[in-house]
């Protein structure tokens, strides 16, 4: 049952870095662009991390807007770096977890991702990717400010730590505002992860730190990883209620939710989501057997539009979306 | 019946309030203007505006206390030409050199934002060089003194020779 493995979907590591002596990208003339885009790739190149990553430059403004917003989709980009794609480009490994992000809103925003919560264990690589980036490249660090950054709420370490995690029973019984609100007296961030504001389609939410000065790493990431803990803690209790109380409405709920999801033709992405989380529960919970988990978190990206619309060969209106959406789903549960 | 103060022509049934650098102005639209009107967010599940640090930077200028007219007009960042009316329009730095070019009015700020102003974690490998040395001979002179307390004067000793070493490095990398 939803052990601390499936409530965590992703942890991620972002480190933000620029160089020294150099204007932030915002304020960068474009072949200033090109040369740092340079530097940055040839620091990686040739340099493997336990011999399986290899880094792939790809230029923003080479590819296709449905193949950014994808890459929006799978993390591997922000929507910041979208909007500069003109002057930023991105370093990406053959495992497509690690991204190095150019000319996003600092220099150099690189990234660690992994599907289970291992934070530390992430940290430590992108830590190395720091260094090995760091011999050829001279960053901009002060002694009191620590690595210095565009945006002064990125001082210091430049570390953001966030975790993703599925929370079905706790917005089942209503308790996710009791959750914000605890995250938040610990100063940390607690946000819907899809849809805008306090909209959280799919019941998945990103908890990340806020404070990036004056605090070691490993304090902040201990202090993501015991918050992380204990709302896992509040999340499977929130379970054992609802199955102790109601286990058959529960049942029926999430089997209810697999039928939509295996015969319907036309299907919005915020439908979509709330069922996949249900689908998503049963497996966590042990109700459904038959699927694999790994298959419902393709899904969750599967079906969102740019990456639907890439996978269906071009672009594509609401209808058309919500057709090809029911498609992939169909062929996948069935 | 309200009506909507973009078409004129549907009933208005949303009333949006837009504080913005202290003025209040009031909007009353229909639905499908509000959709439409590019300022009130792109996604059709909330009409939120995007909240962010660079919205609320001036803001919090005001509220530190640092008066509006605090530099003079040729306080400009020598490396990238910013000026700090422009941070405090946007909220983000042009450059590195900002933070000492506006160094008065920046570590308020900072201090307001994270509580703190002395970086603690991890130092960059070339650069830090000289900074990892002091703060080992931070935290040997923690243990000296400790040592010393407890009366264990052999470690003491120890530490203290790995203290005068450490100092005579860093002597070396500042010449």
């Amino acid at each position: 049952m939803g052990d601390s493995n499936n409530i965590v979907l992703t942890s991620r590591i972002r480190l933000a870095r620029n160089i020294s002596e150099v204007p932030f990208p915002h304020m960068l003339p474009f072949s200033k662009s090109e040369e740092i885009i340079e530097e940055v790739n040839a620091s990686v190149i040739n340099n493997y991390i336990n011999n399986i990553n290899e880094f792939k430059l790809i230029k923003l403004k080479e590819i296709s807007n449905l193949e950014r917003l994808s890459m929006v989709e799978k993390h591997l980009i922000s929507k910041e770096h979208v909007k500069n794609y003109e002057n930023a480009a991105v370093l990406i490994n053959n495992t497509n977890n690690i991204s190095i992000m150019i000319n996003e809103e600092d220099h150099i925003r690189l990234q660690v991702m992994e599907n289970s919560f291992n934070l530390k264990g992430i940290y430590e690589i992108a830590s190395e990717i720091d260094d090995i980036i760091e011999d050829k490249v001279t960053y901009a660090y002060d002694n009191k400010l620590g690595y210095l950054t565009s945006c002064p709420t990125n001082l210091g370490t430049g570390i953001r730590a966030s975790v993703m995690l599925h929370l079905p029973a706790l917005s089942l019984i209503k308790n996710i505002d009791n959750v914000i609100d605890t995250v938040n007296q610990v100063g940390m961030t607690i946000r819907g992860f899809y849809g805008e504001g306090s909209n959280s389609m799919g019941n998945i939410y990103q908890i990340s730190n806020q404070i990036t000065l004056g605090l070691s790493e490993d304090e902040i990431i201990n202090n993501i990883v015991g918050v992380t803990k204990k709302i896992i803690d509040n999340e499977n209790s929130a379970r054992e209620l609802i199955l102790k109380k109601q286990a058959l409405e529960l049942e029926d709920d999430i089997y209810r939710s697999l039928g939509m999801l295996k015969y319907t033709r036309l299907i919005t992405t915020s439908e979509c989501l709330n069922l996949l989380s249900k689908i998503r529960m049963g497996i966590e919970m042990g109700i459904i057997k038959d699927i694999d988990i790994k298959s419902i978190d393709e899904l969750f990206f599967k079906v969102q539009p740019a990456t639907l619309q890439l996978a269906s060969g071009g672009e594509l209106d609401n209808r058309g979306r919500d057709v090809a959406r029911a498609k992939v789903i169909r062929e996948i549960l069935n | 019946m309200l009506k909507c103060q973009n078409c004129n022509i549907k009933e208005a049934n949303v009333h949006v309030t837009k504080i913005a650098n202290g003025s209040k102005s009031e909007m009353h639209l229909c639905e499908e203007c509000a959709k439409n009107k590019q300022e009130f967010g792109v996604n059709n599940v909330s009409f939120g505006f995007p909240m962010s640090f660079q919205n609320i930077v001036d803001g919090l200028f005001e509220v530190i206390g640092t008066p509006k007219q605090v530099l003079s007009p040729g306080e400009i960042c020598s490396v990238c030409g910013m000026t700090f009316v422009d941070f405090r329009n946007s909220g983000r730095v042009g450059c590195s050199n900002c933070y000492y070019t506006f160094s008065k009015n920046m570590f308020p700020l900072i201090k307001r934002v994270h509580g703190n102003i002395q970086h603690t974690g991890k130092i960059p490998k070339r650069t830090g060089g000289m900074i990892k040395v002091r703060r080992n001979v931070e935290k040997l002179r923690e243990e000296l003194r400790v040592l010393v307390e407890n009366e264990e004067y052999e470690r003491a000793a120890n530490i203290r020779d790995e203290i005068r070493s450490l100092e005579n490095e860093l002597n070396n990398l500042e010449k």
